[in-house]
């Protein structure tokens, strides 16, 4: 086996705050193979967004530490320096951010953004980079390319915003490229649209793809490998296929059951997770999801959840104290069942 | 949260009988002035967010309203709670026409008809404890609940679930999800007939959308208020609603109860929806069986929106006669009672999975052209 495209090792990301340090990613490792897709799961504020500014380098050193290993290609990233990043961005690595509006800048021609990396990292000429910039807008489905490269981002809409912004990430060819909530923003017929557009053009492209959202429906659509995240570690990961048809972990119970589906009996009551995420600058001893665990009592050796993380293995794991009996039987006869 | 609290019984609530229209809406059309032009400013256009819509909202159901941005559902309930006067139509409350009453007028209405918003963050005052702003309406009307306005601040408190004890906190010291409590709290203060919620649970995270839609859910039960929920979460609303009405540029173009619309969809633009929502498949089969319709571009601009049926632009089926012809909102042969579909040319009623994917986006049908179709799976 070749080395892994992306390799996190152990990365702990704290900030420090007017109220204390936030542990934002405590103890997170895992891998991402070319051409294969991560979806990383969580609710807001588990840590899945500045992992991957942390592999970009975007966060900010004066308040921030890193510590842990960020391997892109063997080459390691949370000791580089600027300059190397800066190769690197928009060239090896790049971003689809959320909300389109606020990243493309409203100063700038759509054509001449998309154009300026590709400028920057192959040495292009001003007309080689726009006719670029013409041919990955094209690629996208923006109508009448040529035309539209002029335009401003304000005279976009939505959908074709966030187009641009995916073949301004494209146009350099990117072995990885992290997509952090790219649809969040934009309606379900466009986010249909955007999602088969991206899982197209990852087959051309063959980049590695880290996909980030809160929403499962989109996971279960776009990834190959999930990692479920929960106050700033993994709590599950495996293939999509595992994570969702047999999940092991409660709190991955939890988000199934909690969730309405087009096919779910719309008589029964949700079954929502008690409580609220934990905040990062005091989490919880042990096991970071034991306050909203329903399962801790069933721990063989008591007190376990309260006292000891859960440690996660590689490949397909869990992160919790349950035997691996324990998890398949209560999956099967107690979860199951009420998924419908 | 507590899920089995006992809800003090409310003053001759819900008791009319079921299927007594609440809400008329008829003809309701509201057109937004487009200004422009220099150094004199006139009015060059008319966003046309809501034109010419009829629904009805009967006691104690719970009616939802679908569409995507822009589609015209929140200002239909904007309309329906009357902050913003229609330019057309009519809202008949109770069998009184209130689309054009004054502020006086609508003084006595305004306390059956209460609204939930959509983020808990905006929409509490920072500088007002949470007794006061769930107290602020019974102070405004004047309302003196036996045991006093503080006693039935801790009731309600305990209704959606927080600690009756912290009725002196403020809005920052409580998450997204608490304060979408209060918000509700808020809302069932002056015992209201109809909540208007637009998008209650879409800022919220998962874990916590389920709280609260469990929450709006009991409150709808128990206490008979009838709802019109607004969100373009089609799975949501789903969940929520016994009748839906589904909007697209201001125009609804389906409505029926739940059944129908989810599974027996005629307008094309319900089935491409449809077909839209990201699903996690949780049988074992092959997770076949869903259409997949991919639709091109965006939703048209209300300013200029498509003549005849408006959603001619993006549709599959168009032909000459939808751009002359305005389709009407009609009960269509192999309907069931009460599902009404503007379509000239309807669908199968089914969302069983077609021979072919329906693409209609030029960069995905080029991309999937050659070889054979990558991501069926929809």
């Amino acid at each position: 086996m070749s080395t892994p495209l992306l390799s996190v090792r152990d990365l702990h990301v704290s900030f420090k705050t007017e109220d204390g340090v936030v542990r934002a990613v405590d103890g997170l490792s895992f891998d991402l193979e070319r051409g294969r897709t991560l979806g990383i799961v969580g609710e807001s504020g588990s840590g899945k967004s500045v992992t991957n500014l942390t592999v970009l380098g975007l966060h900010n050193p004066m308040f921030t530490t890193v510590e842990g290993e960020i391997l892109l290609d063997g080459r390691e990233l949370t000791t580089a320096r600027e300059s190397e990043l800066e190769k690197l961005r928009g060239n090896k690595v790049a971003m689809i951010f959320q909300d389109p509006l606020t990243a493309l800048s409203p100063y700038y021609t759509v054509g001449r953004q998309i154009a300026e990396p590709y400028m920057k990292h192959n040495g292009a000429s001003k007309k080689d980079a726009w006719e670029r910039a013409v041919e990955m807008l094209g690629k996208v489905g923006i109508p009448n390319p040529r035309q539209r490269a002029k335009d401003y981002p304000h005279q976009f809409s939505g959908g074709m915003r966030q187009r641009a912004m995916i073949a301004m990430a494209l146009v350099c060819d990117p072995d990885l490229l992290i997509a952090d909530e790219p649809t969040t923003a934009l309606d379900v017929t466009v986010q249909a649209q955007i999602l088969d557009l991206l899982k197209d053009l990852q087959q051309e492209f063959g980049s590695g793809i880290i996909f980030i959202t809160h929403d499962l429906g989109v996971i279960a659509d776009m990834a190959d490998d999930i990692m479920v995240m929960y106050a700033g570690g993994a709590v599950e990961r495996g293939t999509t296929e595992e994570v969702l048809r047999s999940p092991q972990h409660p709190y991955t119970w939890g988000l199934l059951n909690s969730m309405p589906r087009l096919d779910s009996d719309p008589g029964a009551q949700l079954s929502p997770i008690p409580g609220t995420p934990p905040s990062l600058l005091n989490p919880p001893s042990g096991c970071r999801f034991h306050p909203r665990c329903t399962f801790q009592d069933r721990v063989a050796g008591t007190g376990r959840c309260t006292t000891e993380r859960p440690a996660i293995g590689s490949g397909r794991a869990s992160a919790c104290h349950l035997s691996a009996d324990q998890k398949r039987t209560i999956f099967i006869e107690e979860i199951k069942p009420r998924l419908g | 949260m507590k899920e089995d609290l006992v809800l003090p019984a409310q003053r001759e609530q819900g008791a009319g009988a079921d299927g007594e229209p609440l809400l008329q809406v008829s003809g309701l059309t509201k057109h937004f002035p487009v200004k422009g032009g220099f150094p004199i400013r006139r009015t060059v256009g008319q966003v046309q967010a809501v034109d010419g819509i009829d629904l009805t909202v009967h006691t104690g159901e719970s009616f939802g309203l679908v569409g995507e941005s822009g589609c015209g559902k929140s200002t239909t309930g904007r309309l329906i709670t009357r902050l913003m006067e229609p330019t057309a139509g009519t809202i008949t409350y109770r069998g009184r026409d209130i689309s054009h009453a004054s502020r006086k007028q609508l003084a006595p209405i305004r306390s059956e008809i209460q609204m939930i918003f959509q983020d808990p963050y905006s929409s509490l005052n920072p500088r007002q404890t949470v007794g006061k702003i769930i107290s602020g309406p019974m102070e405004i009307n004047d309302i003196n609940p036996a045991g006093g306005r503080e006693k039935r601040v801790r009731e309600l408190l305990e209704i959606v679930g927080l600690n009756p004890e912290h009725f002196n906190r403020f809005p920052h010291e409580f998450s997204g999800g608490q304060r979408q409590r209060i918000g509700v709290a808020r809302a069932l203060a002056l015992e209201p007939k109809l909540i208007v919620a637009d998008e209650p649970v879409s800022a919220l995270d998962v874990s916590i959308q389920a709280q609260v839609v469990n929450l709006l859910q009991k409150v709808q039960n128990d206490l008979g208020i009838a709802f019109l929920f607004i969100a373009h979460d089609l799975a949501v609303v789903r969940h929520f609603s016994q009748r839906v009405a589904v909007m697209y540029l201001g125009k609804i173009i389906e409505v029926g109860d739940r059944d129908s619309i989810y599974t027996r969809p005629r307008h094309p633009y319900t089935h491409a929806l449809l077909s839209a929502v990201p699903e996690v498949s949780l049988t074992d089969e092959a997770s076949g069986g869903r259409e997949r319709i991919r639709l091109a571009g965006d939703v048209p601009s209300p300013i200029s929106p498509p003549s005849g049926c408006r959603f001619r632009t993006r549709c599959w089926k168009a032909q000459d006669k939808c751009a002359t012809e305005e389709p009407p909102l009609v009960r269509i042969s192999g309907n069931h009672e009460g599902h009404l579909t503007a379509c000239h040319f309807p669908e199968e009623p089914t969302i069983e999975a077609r021979e072919e994917d329906i693409v209609l986006d030029p960069a995905l049908a080029a991309l999937e052209e050659p070889g054979p179709d990558a991501g069926a799976q929809g």
